[in-house]
């Protein structure tokens, strides 16, 4: 396909900022989807969901990952995730790379914020192959010389890019000044600066106090009965030490609020990061919270952020904004790029709708409209084996409970039109904290109040 | 590792209908035409309660008239503003209230749209599609915003992004009088001037049943889609008589172009190079394939050559790769990329790169190298029928380029019949530099004086 242009989507930056603390769980299940608890003998527990297709889906998440990081070296989780499938074992990282192709064996590794990610795709006549290559990967990566200068340089080559695109900018300037002097406000990826100095001793380290049995949480969907997956289990992570070892991290509520960073950078879009304090995931208010969110900026083509911004004045191509939950915090953030003349038009727009929205609430249709959408599309959020192991780690890692399936579309419609309007005061009269990057026309930098 | 890339192109998702079992198989899928020229295509996976509809019109930006470019992305945008039974935002509301998806695309030979919803609903979105299909009312009222949208976007996805600049200049400097060469999302200068008249008659011209392939993925059977697809799409007329499509075709290319983007933002060179090459629509027999195993073997994942050599032996790039998508009416390209470390230049990695292919055009490629790209290729065709989607995408996108079904569903068996001499010919014939261009994405030290 040549070029294929979605329109509507919203920006990449939101997608790489959001993913790693939001799966969005919604309503009755896409399938006539069963979870089973599966506990090994040798006492591992994961989600399964047995589905006949031919490949194999298995999503796996330790608690701790970039939060982790030593202080002064940020990018040390980065370095070790890039590291895990470059050579283990007996095998070095071409002979590793060759074996998973032959068998179209996909593995990968991701760290976010607060959880190392991996994660294993199989066509199941290749699973116990398969299985063997991710215990070498999590057991005995080798960490082989050749390959941290490969991974490392490739990262640097990445930070290089970065340090020049206007998303990258405005998303680490936003986190570094909500978070100053916790481990949030620093770059999962690390920086120029610190990536040089990660020695194998900090990446062997990381690996061993991390990669542990009791802060691991596992989801298995594909053709396999939960003794076989009781086998599996304990063969690819039996060998992980019992206990992780975390360096506690503080609970933290965004700074910043009031605070507007414009940052220079000689583009023609400027690019637009506004956000403040959320409501943690474990709060009675979190639905109502997730429901008035989604009126003022969330994923469908109807929201207020969406409507005013870019329907009918056609000053941005994306807008949308989100609930961002964290282990040790929680954000509303949003994000929308748009012309140099029509910034603080832009950025007035967005300030009024919140400010709005807090003062007024929804009306009652948005209500329903909102709640009609977010129970419905859990249906269609659950459309592949890759999706559904992804969202079983999340519930799990969200301790939401194997029926919360069942009990949301129940939570959704519990929210009352009062709930809405109180909670979107308490979630959106707070102020922002908006980085701005580009050369906006009559937008300067002002301090918070 | 990082960095994978990592496309599974339409076509290998072909090689899923043979080999998936649960979701749709060959047997399975069904293709009919209506009375009124509508193509309609059924994919039966029963998995779950859900059906995803795409429309994809055979119209893409190849088609627009010279001076007008950005046209039929611009119209992709206008659509979703309403009929005089459906006004301004009642479609898009619908999939709202549900919880469905839906977005649109377009690319040089067409222009899609699609909703994913749950099963009950899909007569609903079949019923707005086919409202819009010939329906579309446009007032300068909500024209002019979109037209802000769309610059907007070529912002976002062009003019803040040194490397999709270059892209532009490079495919451009690629055809030299196929309309490939203009940008999907247009020429800003064109964009700027494009309105609702353009609009309209871009839509009267292209947009009618003969012209148009329907596609129903999902939890339903082909004679539910048959019955519902003569009731509603049935009922809308032809508008148009649609012509072949004969763009203006590339000359015998005589030399080799270079292409330098230098800008002050650009902290990270590389060096790209595309080969002019023929789709799976333009090729001859087995050809297209061939340049898809190439392709592999040459720039894909960690094994490949091009990371195997300049990556991994020599160490002198942080990463290389190349790709080729041959789902295009007319010819397309393969890419090939190396982005040097620091301390090497652009040219010594280019010289590099340039030895890999000489030595696959000269040596060939080994058996298990062969061997192990076709198994993957396979395999991955196997991993995308998971994907309702992505089945949906390919039948789409393989039929509004000149594909068969057929021919999507004969895919891995072609594939399989590939040999190293096949791919060794095809790299003699097609990476010839005189049919190419390369570019350079490089610094430019900035000048103060330019800058406000």
């Amino acid at each position: 396909m040549r070029h294929a242009i979605f329109i509507r989507c919203g920006s990449r930056l939101l997608a790489a900022v959001f993913t790693a603390a939001m799966f969005l769980l919604q309503a009755p299940a896409a399938r006539a989807m069963t979870i089973e608890r599966v506990t090994s003998p040798g006492g591992i527990e994961a989600w399964l969901v047995r589905d006949s297709a031919p490949m194999i889906a298995l999503d796996f998440a330790f608690l701790g990952s970039a939060d982790q990081d030593p202080a002064d070296k940020p990018g040390v989780a980065t370095m070790v995730a890039s590291l895990l499938d470059e050579g283990a074992g007996p095998f070095d990282a071409m002979t590793f790379h060759g074996r998973l192709e032959r068998r179209a064996i996909e593995m990968s590794f991701s760290a976010g914020r607060d959880h190392f990610r991996g994660s294993l795709r199989l066509l199941k006549e290749n699973r116990d192959e398969a299985f063997d290559y991710l215990r070498l990967a999590l057991s005995e990566a080798r960490f082989d010389a050749e390959a941290i200068e490969r991974m490392r340089s490739q990262i640097m080559s990445r930070l290089r890019r970065d340090m020049v695109s206007p998303n990258d900018i405005a998303s680490r300037n936003w986190w570094a000044a909500a978070f100053p002097g916790h481990p949030y406000g620093r770059p999962v990826d690390g920086t120029l600066e610190s990536l040089p100095r990660i020695s194998l001793e900090d990446l062997r380290s990381y690996s061993q106090r991390i990669l542990a049995r009791d802060n691991l949480k596992i989801a298995l969907v594909g053709d396999i009965d939960a003794a076989t997956a009781g086998e599996l289990l304990d063969r690819t992570f039996g060998r992980l030490p019992a206990k992780a070892q975390l360096t506690p991290v503080a609970p933290v509520i965004a700074q910043g609020l009031g605070r507007r960073i414009v940052i220079k950078l000689d583009v023609p879009q400027a690019v637009v990061m506004f956000g403040a304090p959320g409501i943690r995931r474990n709060d009675p208010d979190f639905m109502a919270a997730y429901v008035v969110n989604h009126i003022l900026g969330g994923g469908s083509f109807s929201s207020r952020l969406y409507r005013e911004v870019r329907e009918k004045r056609g000053l941005a191509y994306g807008i949308s904004d989100s609930l961002v939950w964290l282990n040790y915090s929680a954000l509303m953030l949003g994000h929308t790029a748009t012309r140099a003349d029509a910034t603080g038009k832009t950025l007035e727009i967005i300030e009024q709708e919140i400010r709005r929205l807090a003062e007024e609430g929804p009306t009652e249709d948005e209500l329903v409209k909102a709640k009609s959408y977010l129970k419905g599309s859990f249906v269609l959020g659950l459309d592949t084996s890759s999706r559904i192991a992804a969202q079983l780690v999340q519930m799990q890692l969200d301790d939401l409970g194997m029926d919360y399936i069942e009990r949301r579309s129940g939570l959704i419609d519990a929210v009352t039109l009062s709930d809405a309007k109180r909670v979107a005061k308490r979630l959106l009269d707070s102020g922002l904290l908006v980085t701005v990057v580009g050369r906006p026309e009559g937008v300067v930098s002002k301090e918070g109040g | 590792m990082l960095n994978r890339r990592f496309s599974i192109t339409a076509a290998l998702l072909a090689a899923a209908l043979a080999a998936a079992t649960t979701a749709a198989t060959a047997s399975d899928i069904s293709h009919f035409v209506l009375a009124n020229g509508l193509d309609v295509v059924v994919i039966p996976d029963h998995r779950a309660p859900v059906a995803t509809q795409m429309v994809w019109y055979k119209v893409g930006s190849a088609d627009e008239t010279p001076g007008k470019s950005g046209l039929a992305h611009f119209l992709e945008h206008l659509m979703f503003k309403g009929t005089a039974k459906n006004p301004t935002g009642r479609f898009s509301q619908v999939v709202a209230t549900i919880g469905g998806q839906e977005n649109a695309f377009t690319a040089g030979d067409y222009t899609g749209y699609f909703q994913r919803v749950p099963r009950e609903q899909l007569k609903a979105m079949m019923e707005l599609e086919a409202d819009r299909m010939t329906g579309l009312m446009l007032t300068d009222d909500v024209v002019r915003p979109e037209l802000n949208v769309v610059l907007e976007e070529q912002n976002m996805r062009v003019a803040n992004n040194p490397a999709a600049r270059l892209d532009e200049q490079m495919e451009a400097a690629l055809y030299l009088n196929h309309p490939y060469g203009r940008p999907v999302i247009g020429w800003r200068h064109e964009i700027e001037k494009l309105d609702r008249e353009d609009a309209l008659a871009f839509y009267r011209r292209f947009y009618t049943p003969n012209n148009a392939i329907l596609i129903i993925a999902g939890d339903v059977t082909p004679d539910q889609i048959r019955a519902l697809a003569e009731e509603i799409y049935g009922k809308v007329p032809r508008v148009a008589e649609v012509k072949t499509r004969l763009r203006p075709q590339e000359p015998v290319q005589e030399a080799a172009r270079t292409v330098t983007l230098a800008d002050p933002r650009v902290n990270q060179p590389s060096v790209s190079r595309y080969y002019l090459v023929p789709s799976s629509t333009s090729a001859g027999p087995g050809e297209s394939e061939a340049l898809e195993v190439l392709a592999h073997i040459l720039g894909r994942g960690s094994n490949s050559r091009l990371y195997h050599t300049l990556v991994f032996e020599s160490a002198i790039a942080i990463n290389a790769g190349a790709s080729y998508d041959g789902t295009a009416l007319d010819a397309t390209h393969l890419s090939v990329y190396a982005v040097p470390k620091p301390g090497t230049t652009l040219q010594q990695v280019e010289e590099a790169l340039d030895r890999v292919l000489i030595e696959v055009m000269e040596k060939g490629v080994t058996d298990e190298e062969l061997d192990r790209a076709k198994s993957r290729m396979i395999a991955d065709a196997i991993y995308a029928t998971d994907n309702q989607r992505m089945m949906a995408q390919w039948y789409g996108a393989a039929l509004a380029t000149g594909g068969t079904v057929e021919q999507v569903q004969s895919w891995p068996d072609r594939i399989r019949t590939i040999s190293a001499e096949n791919v060794r010919a095809a790299a003699r014939r097609w990476l010839d530099k005189r049919r190419s261009v390369t570019g350079y994405l490089v610094k430019e030290a900035p000048s103060e004086e330019k800058r406000s």
